[in-house]
Parts: structure tokens; sequence; C-alpha cells
């Protein structure tokens, strides 16, 4: 029998675009989200559960929503 | 979502905005919106002005997202690319360095005080009713009235770009933010 396979959802950020203007960091609910040094946002991966809050708030709108197989 | 007592710094931005109707010599205190992210950014290494404590953003935030003025749509790609936000930021700081040049001609004595507030680098806008004279130089007045124009100026493209993108679609172009992100950067860099 193959493995079961789950799927989840994640935010990922355009760090070459992105601005560090925290707006992200700022709406996400489970706090997932750190601005690195003043240079990009940084999703922890185990924390977030791909709301899509962040890629709806941020201006640049670099940050995206994917499926990842876990 | 916890709140935090700089959530409400908007309020200082908007009294900042609105004193300046009144009295155009409350326009220095503008001068923290310059200096403290750059100390920040310098000493710490890091954008907690752009991410905790900017009131203009805030504002933004505000007015487009509770308030719903914003379309909320992206932004264009040509607007948040590097060449866009390094060449804004050049054509800022250029524009800035112009504005105390004016500054240093009054203190001079070259130039008159102009009691005008020049938008969008452009208009001057009449504003001889927000100056009731000053125990200072002229000079003074003359960098609150320049000072006043780089404030408002920045405010009605924020607001412009609110409108027509995202709420905070200011932030992605701000010189500040900018220029704090490149010290961030030089930062990191260093060994």
């Amino acid at each position: 029998m193959d493995a079961l396979v789950r799927k989840r959802r994640r935010a990922f950020v355009e760090e070459r675009d992105c601005v560090a203007c925290g707006c992200c960091m700022k709406i996400c609910p489970k706090t997932a989200i750190s601005i690195w040094h003043g240079i990009a946002a940084k999703v922890d991966p185990e924390t977030c559960v791909g709301c899509g809050k962040c890629a709806r708030e941020c201006p640049a709108s670099v940050i995206e929503i994917r499926e990842v197989t876990v | 979502m916890k709140k935090h007592w700089y959530d409400n710094l908007w309020v200082l931005s908007l009294t900042y905005l609105v004193l300046g109707f009144f009295n155009i010599l409350f326009a220095w205190l503008g001068l923290l919106c310059f200096f403290i992210p750059l100390i920040i950014s310098l000493a710490k290494g890091n954008k907690g002005y752009c991410n905790r404590y900017c009131g203009r953003g805030q504002l933004f935030g505000l007015l487009g997202g509770r308030f719903g003025l914003s379309r909320k749509r992206d932004i264009p790609a040509w607007m948040k690319s590097k060449a866009f936000r390094y060449g804004f930021l050049a054509f800022f700081l250029i524009m800035f360095c112009q504005m105390l040049w004016s500054t240093w001609l009054v203190f001079s004595g070259a130039q008159d005080l102009r009691q005008v507030v020049t938008l969008l680098w452009t208009f001057k806008l009449p504003w001889h009713w927000a100056y009731h004279g000053t125990v200072l130089h002229p000079g003074a007045a003359q960098f609150a009235f320049g000072f006043y124009s780089v404030m408002l100026t920045s405010t009605v493209l924020g607001f412009v770009t609110m409108v027509l993108f995202k709420p905070r679609s200011w932030c992605v172009y701000c010189p500040m933010g900018t220029m704090t992100q490149l010290i961030c950067k030089a930062k990191q860099k260093k060994p």
C-alpha cells in the first residue's frame, strides 16, 4: 500500500523582492513570520498554516501560498 | 492579535500633519521620522521602525484597511523593482539636498523666506497662515516649510498609491524604508 501523502498549505516569500516592511509579520495569527535582519520576511514552515492573510496584506505582493507535501 | 502601545502611533502622524496647518514650525518634529529609523537600522541592524513604529504606515493601513479606501490591487511590477526603489530614493535625496540649499540661502541672507509649501516638488501652495514669526532665524522657518513639503508630498503619494493598490503600498517605495533596508544589507555583509 502506498504511504499516505498529506498536503498542507504554506506561505512562501519571494525574498529578492521583499521590502521587509513587516506587514505580514503583524497580521500573521500564528506569529510564524519574522523579518530577518531587516532584509526580508522569513516564514517558519512548522508554524505556518497557510491561511493566506500575509499574502493578502503584503503591499509588494511577494508572498504566495503553495501546497506542499509533508 | 495582541495590541501594543506602538500600534497607535498613527495618531502622532495625523497630529503632525494637522499641526502643520496651524504652525509650520512643528514641521521640525518630522525629523524624528528621519533619524529614528536610521538610528535603529545603524545600531540594531533591523527595520524595527518600519516593522513596529511607523505611524504613517499605520495610518495608510487604517484608512485603506478598516476604512476601505483602498482597491487592494497588486502594485505594478515596476514599482517594486530595485531600479524604481533606488531611483526614487536617489531622487528624494537630491530634492532633500535642494531643500537644504534653499534653507542655507535664507540663513545666509541671500534669499528671503518663502512662505509656501511645495507639493509634489512642483506646486507652490501659499502657506502664510501657518507662520506667525519666530524668535529664531527665518532660515529655521524656511527649513520647516521645506520639510513639511517633503512630508506632505510623501503623504499625498502614499495616499494615492493606497487608493490604487494595497493600503501600505507606500512602504514598497518609501525612501526611508529603502535606505534602512540597504543599511541592514550592508551591515549583514560586513564580516
